[in-house]
């Protein structure tokens, strides 16, 4: 990825590999007919080559979460892949934070959620997966920068220490804690101020912290519920640029409210609408000729 | 509706254009603030006045004792040892009693049922008066299964001891500290536990390394207005310490227990005593002996601060 150090280069429009745009299909969503539509959506750039290759990681099959009587998401069957990002798309309540939560089986700390279907991570069911160690598996970031109130150091270490306790030592964990910041691409930045409080840094790099503790944790996934919202422009373009960075490392998955971040960075994209799956296509097709009116209303900007 | 570029005409917030009530209003306000701040001012002006003029080191390292006049009676020293005992014992119940509470109430709070009733317990204790607290300590401690916590003879138990107030003064304390730690749990954006439990660590991992430590500040908080409660309190000192004016240990046991075991006094009963009121009437004492616990408490005001001023460096969410 170019830097922020030069000024950003003109981009080529990179057309999207054919054969992930037809990959695979969900059973609900997509073809009833319509003949694709040109979108009305007005491109951003899009600042990634096509992906070099693809692992099926986590499998979404038929998964509806209830809250209470109310259903949040309703029968939706998703691949994520590594080696790709997933961006989950939708207007406010449609669900796809939900579906993220359900993913690393977060959505169990609400006494009222309850959930169908199956989630696969690497063929196995995770409910059968231990939940603590299937979110060290799955790891998450969050809307709001979160830094735990120590330094930036034991932000990491805490990740990469047994539950509560206080070992291994410092020293022992140097070599873990520096490259899960340089994956972060945060090292450079923080590396004379490891012992600063953390929320002392400005947003940007919080977030990116929080990104560097979702990796320390070595997942297989990461997940994020839209983690540029309450970021400026240029932190949020370097955030960016990390996560389509990451994507050869582990599966990404992202919820945002941006379609052009959605367009920007994403391989597939998943229109959710009221819980349902509405389609799920290559970012090209999506937002260049969407198969369902609905994905074109909401890609034209016709309500959100 | 035209827009309006031009400034307006007169101050938007001015006083002028207040309406007169807000104005009395705030004038009322501003007087009762400075007449607070006078109020403290005094009496701390006072007593520091008071104190210092009738403050002896000596006070502080002489039992008191039986006297005609001030010069013979000695000073206070049982009586601030007495304090400082009743206080570490009652705050080391009450801390971490209260601290657990506040955890389950807040992270936890299941059965539900028992959560609303543990939560109106506790403001019921809040709200007893602290003879009526001391009455019940009696009752409790007069018991002769608990007769290992006082002295004790022939099957009668004394029921007076620094066991028996220190139990009781807790609980004074203690509610304290619930309110205080779970109003700092509650502050902690539900987004953080989030994050912990998203990198796979348990509810009680997350509790001992992040929330705990986060509220820091506020359960400082709770814990010195525990200890304000506890050194000011006298009811639960007359009534379960025995009010002695010296240590009064217990014969059969072993150091520390045979003075924990006695009878005792703290300096709160000791000013009561010496005030004009009491049965000492030694008014320069009283000034010297209140002075003291007024050092005591402004103490750990400036001790709560530290934690706070700490606190404040390590930085916060923004919400």
């Amino acid at each position: 990825m170019e830097s922020l150090t030069s000024p950003p280069p003109i981009r080529r429009l990179q057309l999207e590999d054919p054969r992930a745009a037809t990959e695979f299909l969900p059973p609900d969503a997509g073809s009833n007919g319509h003949a694709a539509q040109p979108s009305g959506f007005t491109a951003a750039k899009r600042s990634i080559k096509a992906p070099q290759f693809s692992i099926r990681r986590m499998e979404i099959d038929e998964v509806s979460v209830h809250y209470g009587a109310k259903e949040a998401v309703k029968r939706v069957s998703l691949p994520v892949r590594q080696g790709e990002v997933l961006s989950l798309i939708g207007p406010s309540g449609c669900g796809k934070t939900t579906l993220l939560r359900s993913l690393n089986r977060l959505t169990e700390l609400t006494t009222t959620a309850r959930l169908s279907g199956r989630i696969l991570l690497d063929d196995v069911d995770i409910k059968l997966i231990e939940p603590t160690l299937l979110r060290r598996r799955v790891t998450m970031v969050f809307q709001q920068p979160n830094p735990f109130p120590m330094s930036v150091f034991d932000n990491i270490a805490y990740v990469l220490r047994e539950q509560g306790s206080r070992r291994a030592r410092k020293k022992a964990l140097e070599p873990a804690v520096h490259s899960a910041l340089d994956r972060a691409g945060l090292f450079e930045e923080v590396k004379d101020n490891l012992d600063h409080p953390a929320l002392k840094l400005s947003g940007g790099q919080q977030q990116r912290l929080c990104i560097a503790r979702a990796l320390a944790a070595e997942p297989e996934v990461l997940l994020l519920d839209e983690p540029c919202s309450a970021l400026d422009p240029k932190s949020t373009q370097v955030i960016e640029d990390l996560i389509v960075k990451l994507r050869d490392d582990v599966a990404v998955v992202i919820v945002t409210h941006n379609l052009q971040q959605a367009y920007r960075i994403a391989d597939h994209v998943a229109f959710m609408y009221l819980g349902d799956l509405v389609e799920y296509n290559s970012a090209t097709a999506l937002f260049g000729s969407p198969r369902e009116t609905r994905t074109q209303e909401y890609v034209s900007g016709a309500f959100g | 509706m035209e827009l309006s570029l031009k400034a307006p005409k007169q101050a938007v917030e001015g006083s002028a254009t207040w309406a007169l009530s807000d104005r009395i209003g705030l004038v009322v306000c501003w007087a009762l603030g400075l007449l607070f701040c006078a109020v403290a001012v005094a009496i701390v002006a006072f007593l520091f006045v008071k104190g210092v003029s009738y403050l002896e080191l000596s006070m502080l390292t002489t039992p008191a004792s039986a006297g005609f006049s001030q010069a013979e009676s000695g000073g206070f020293s049982d009586a601030l040892f007495g304090t400082m005992i009743v206080a570490v014992m009652a705050i080391s119940l009450a801390l971490p009693t209260g601290v657990a509470t506040a955890i389950w109430l807040v992270e936890y709070g299941r059965p539900a049922a028992l959560a609303r009733i543990t939560e109106s317990t506790i403001e019921a204790i809040a709200g007893i008066p602290s003879i009526v607290l001391a009455l019940f300590g009696t009752v409790i401690f007069s018991n002769t299964a608990l007769g290992f916590l006082s002295r004790s003879s022939e099957g009668v138990v004394f029921g007076r001891s620094f066991f028996a107030a220190s139990a009781m003064l807790s609980l004074v304390a203690l509610p304290l500290v619930v309110a205080s730690t779970r109003e700092g749990l509650n502050s902690i954006p539900r987004h953080v536990r989030e994050a912990s439990y998203a990198v796979g660590k348990t509810k009680a991992a997350t509790v001992r390394r992040i929330l705990l430590p986060t509220s820091r500040p506020q359960v400082a908080t709770g814990a010195m207005l525990g200890l304000g409660r506890i050194i000011g309190d006298t009811a639960i000192i007359i009534v379960l310490l025995g009010a002695t004016q010296n240590f009064a240990p217990v014969e059969e046991a072993p150091f520390p227990l045979d003075y924990l075991r006695g009878a005792g006094t703290t300096l709160t009963n000791f000013v009561y005593e010496a005030s004009p009121t009491g049965n000492l009437n030694q008014p320069e004492k009283a000034y010297a002996a209140a002075f003291v616990l007024l050092l005591m408490v402004l103490a750990l005001n400036a001790a709560v601060d530290l934690v706070h001023r700490r606190a404040r460096k390590v930085g916060t969410w923004s919400h």
